[in-house]
């Protein structure tokens, strides 16, 4: 995929022309000026103190002396710290690499699916749409009563059913814990990716399926080669997204496990446990912004780099497969 | 003549008029504080305790502004760091507390505030800052870890509040035989696992351990802290069915249903669960002792404090309104009111319920690791409220919990480094 710029046209002299440019040159400015404000204001300049907090040792929100690298040592280097900040690290992967093969996986093959225009495929858009359009917060309470092991309708359910024997406590068990909470994600943004892969396959011109079958294709090599590399810049938009989305995840979690990533860590992850650093437990910790705003600093770090790279690899991949 | 004087008495009049107005004015525009709390439920009452404060102190406005408990640490901080902090802060205690005191944005009250003496030094030292020992807080209201039973469940099957551990457990077989969830407890809130330990360990590990661990005498390692938790083992069959997937909203629903005969919780309760089941009959009794006669040790810790902000430009009416919330009059309004264990001396609750906690209180041990080990991070609360889940799912031995403990204050403290 080639992307042409527009071609300007060489100013011409006169002082209309310059004119005529000076106008541009402001309304220019008049639509930059305010998002770059925005930016600077609320983007850009929180990141440069958090970046600045890192640095410094804290009593309460009184920064006191500078301390250099602390901060990151304790997270990364010292006991039970370390184990936290790995734990959480990991958890962000293992909810990255899930959502990816579950979520975006099923919206792939839903996409397909409905890309052939079956009965009912406006009704069904809209039925797998339906929960993105729910507050995440209404979404993690429901589900967080769906799954409550003595009043909740999951376990309910597996008993009338005659699988009294599957019935788990399944927010409060290490093993179950963290898959639970990724299945209630992908059960909610479902959708999103479903219809950014649908209005990506749309896109392709018809002729290329048609030419696919007439040079007798079968399905599967009519998606695996026409559909699949054609897909590509869905694809990408839709891996950064998750990325982004995984190590950012915190409303769901907060919401239905709680602050401290219980049982025993198994929910925690990254977010979590930079709230809980930076702003503390109500019922057991305590209120540390140097040590939260290094973590900040940090998870910055990883998802702007794997972001940047990953792009980069994708984009390539788009251009070759175009 | 008679005109230009004529002009001088009306400006002279207007002049007056206009001077006397501005005086009377000044004479009775109030002093305007701010009060600033966490407890949003509560600001009825101290509404109606400030009306009442007012009313005898005609040059004072107090505004009391509660916000949401869980953010109201951040906001309180925020607010002092920007200079903007109310005159009055409702503060935590202990640790959460010191966050205020150290950064130097609470006033000192201990040569300001007389009313101090009518506090014990347990109460005050949850207000107290170690670094220089100070006071910056009157303490407002104590919680004692008891053990709530539904009276009506109790009569039903002709049980008594049990005394001794064996009795506990009989009582529990008792409840579960006919069906009855004996407690109502899970392990899915972390906090909650902490409140479990407070309530039954204190009486297996004994009165004097609190000051040694402290101390640095002992550690978490100690057998009898190891012991006391074993025991803990022993309620797993008569907690919540999948205790570790029940958190503290659907144990306090178990209980305030009655499907669940016995909730061990901490004295906040008492409110909430009339305010849910107006129906529901309950009691108390403290954690149950090994020995038949031995004394109930019942963990108790501070909730917080009322502060003046050091910065404040009214510091002599802030400091006269404090002295207020330091007074016996008020402890009795705060406990009448609120249902609150005022740390007051000489208050005498009237709420028979409240009676007995006062009475619990009289072998009150302080509430382990939220008295002793909450100032520096990993908190001993973080610690064991991470390890205790897991020894109840089986997953690790009490031994494995005191050494976690142990080893997560050893980072900042000292005296368990060399052990």
């Amino acid at each position: 995929m080639v992307r042409h710029l527009p071609v300007l046209a060489p100013p011409a002299a006169g002082g209309f022309r310059l004119s005529r440019r000076g106008n541009r040159a402001l309304w220019l400015a008049m639509l930059l000026v305010p998002p770059a404000l925005f930016f600077t204001v609320f983007v850009a300049y929180p990141i440069a103190s958090a970046l600045v907090y890192s640095f410094y040792g804290w009593v309460g929100v009184r920064r006191t002396t500078f301390v250099g690298l602390a901060n990151f040592q304790r997270l990364l280097g010292q006991q039970p710290f370390q184990g936290w900040t790995i734990n959480a690290f990991w958890h962000n992967v293992i909810v990255f690499v899930i959502l990816l093969i579950i979520q975006d996986g099923l919206a792939l093959l839903l996409a397909i699916l409905l890309a052939r225009n079956p009965r009912g495929t406006r009704f069904y858009q809209a039925v797998f749409f339906l929960p993105v359009t729910l507050s995440l917060v209404i979404v993690g309470f429901q589900w967080k009563l769906f799954l409550n092991p003595i009043f909740g309708i999951v376990n309910k359910l597996l008993r009338v059913a005659g699988l009294g024997a599957l019935a788990q406590p399944w927010l409060g068990q290490a093993e179950t814990a963290l898959l639970a909470l990724i299945l209630v994600n992908a059960w909610r943004w479902l959708g999103f990716p479903t219809m950014v892969f649908l209005a990506g396959i749309r896109a392709i011109p018809e002729e290329y399926f048609e030419a696919a079958r007439l040079d007798g294709a079968n399905e599967w090599q009519v998606v695996r080669h026409v559909t699949w590399p054609l897909l590509a810049p869905a694809v990408t938009i839709i891996v950064i997204l998750t990325f982004i989305g995984s190590f950012n995840w915190f409303e769901l979690p907060y919401v239905m496990a709680g602050v401290d990533g219980p049982p025993n860590r198994s929910t925690d992850v990254l977010g979590l446990y930079f709230y809980r650093t930076a702003f503390g437990e109500i019922s057991a910790g305590l209120q540390e912004f140097g040590l939260g705003s290094a973590l900040a600093v940090l998870m910055f770090s990883v998802i702007l780099t794997v972001s940047i790279v990953w792009t980069r690899i994708l984009r390539r991949r788009e251009v070759e497969l175009a | 003549m008679k005109r230009y004087s004529l002009t001088i008495r009306i400006l002279g009049a207007v002049l007056l008029g206009a001077l006397f107005f501005g005086f009377s004015l000044a004479q009775s525009e109030p002093v305007r504080l701010t009060f600033w709390s966490w407890r949003i439920e509560d600001k009825w009452a101290y509404d109606q305790i400030i009306a009442g404060y007012e009313a005898t102190h005609p040059g004072v406005d107090i505004e009391f502004m509660p916000f949401e408990s869980s953010t109201y640490a951040t906001v309180l901080s925020t607010a002092f760091a920007a200079g903007q902090g109310p005159d009055i802060a409702h503060v935590r205690a202990y640790g959460a507390f010191e966050a205020f005191a150290a950064p130097g944005f609470l006033l000192p009250l201990d040569d300001k505030v007389s009313e101090l003496a009518n506090f014990s030094e347990l109460a005050l030292n949850g207000e107290r800052l170690r670094a220089d020992g100070r006071v910056y807080a009157v303490p407002f209201a104590s919680q004692t870890l008891v053990i709530y039973y539904n009276t009506a469940i109790f009569n039903q099957l002709g049980l008594t509040p049990p005394e001794t551990w064996d009795q506990f457990l009989a009582t529990c077989q008792a409840l579960k035989a006919n069906g009855s969830i004996p407690l109502a407890n899970g392990a899915a809130t972390a906090f909650m696992n902490e409140v479990l330990m407070g309530v039954f360990a204190p009486n297996f590990y004994g009165a004097d351990f609190f000051n040694q661990v402290v101390a640095g005498e002992t550690t978490f390692e100690d057998p009898r802290f190891t012991g006391a938790l074993a025991r803990l083992l022993e309620l797993r069959p008569y907690l919540a069915p999948d205790f570790l997937g029940v958190d503290y909203t659907t144990a306090q629903s178990l209980f305030v249903n009655e499907l669940a005969a016995m909730f061990a919780g901490g004295s906040w309760e008492i409110a909430n669960f009339r305010r849910q089941n107006p129906d529901l009959t309950f009691d108390i009794f403290p954690g149950p002792v090994l020995e038949a006669g031995q004394p109930h040790l019942a963990s108790s810790f501070l909730d917080g404090g009322y502060a003046v902000n050091a910065a404040t430009p009214h510091q002599a009416e802030a400091v006269e309104f404090v002295r207020f919330l330091a007074s016996p009059e008020f402890g009795q309004q705060l406990t009448d009111l609120l249902a609150n264990i005022s740390p007051i001396a000489g208050v005498v609750p009237t709420d028979p319920l409240l009676q007995e906690v006062a009475e619990f209180n009289r072998n009150a041990t302080p509430y382990v690791f939220l008295v002793g080990f909450r100032y520096e991070n990993p908190t001993g609360s973080t610690l064991v409220q991470q390890a205790l889940p897991e020894m109840l799912a089986g997953n690790i031995t009490p031994e494995e919990v005191g050494r976690r403990v142990t080893e997560g204050i050893a980072t900042y403290y000292q005296p368990f480094q060399n052990r």
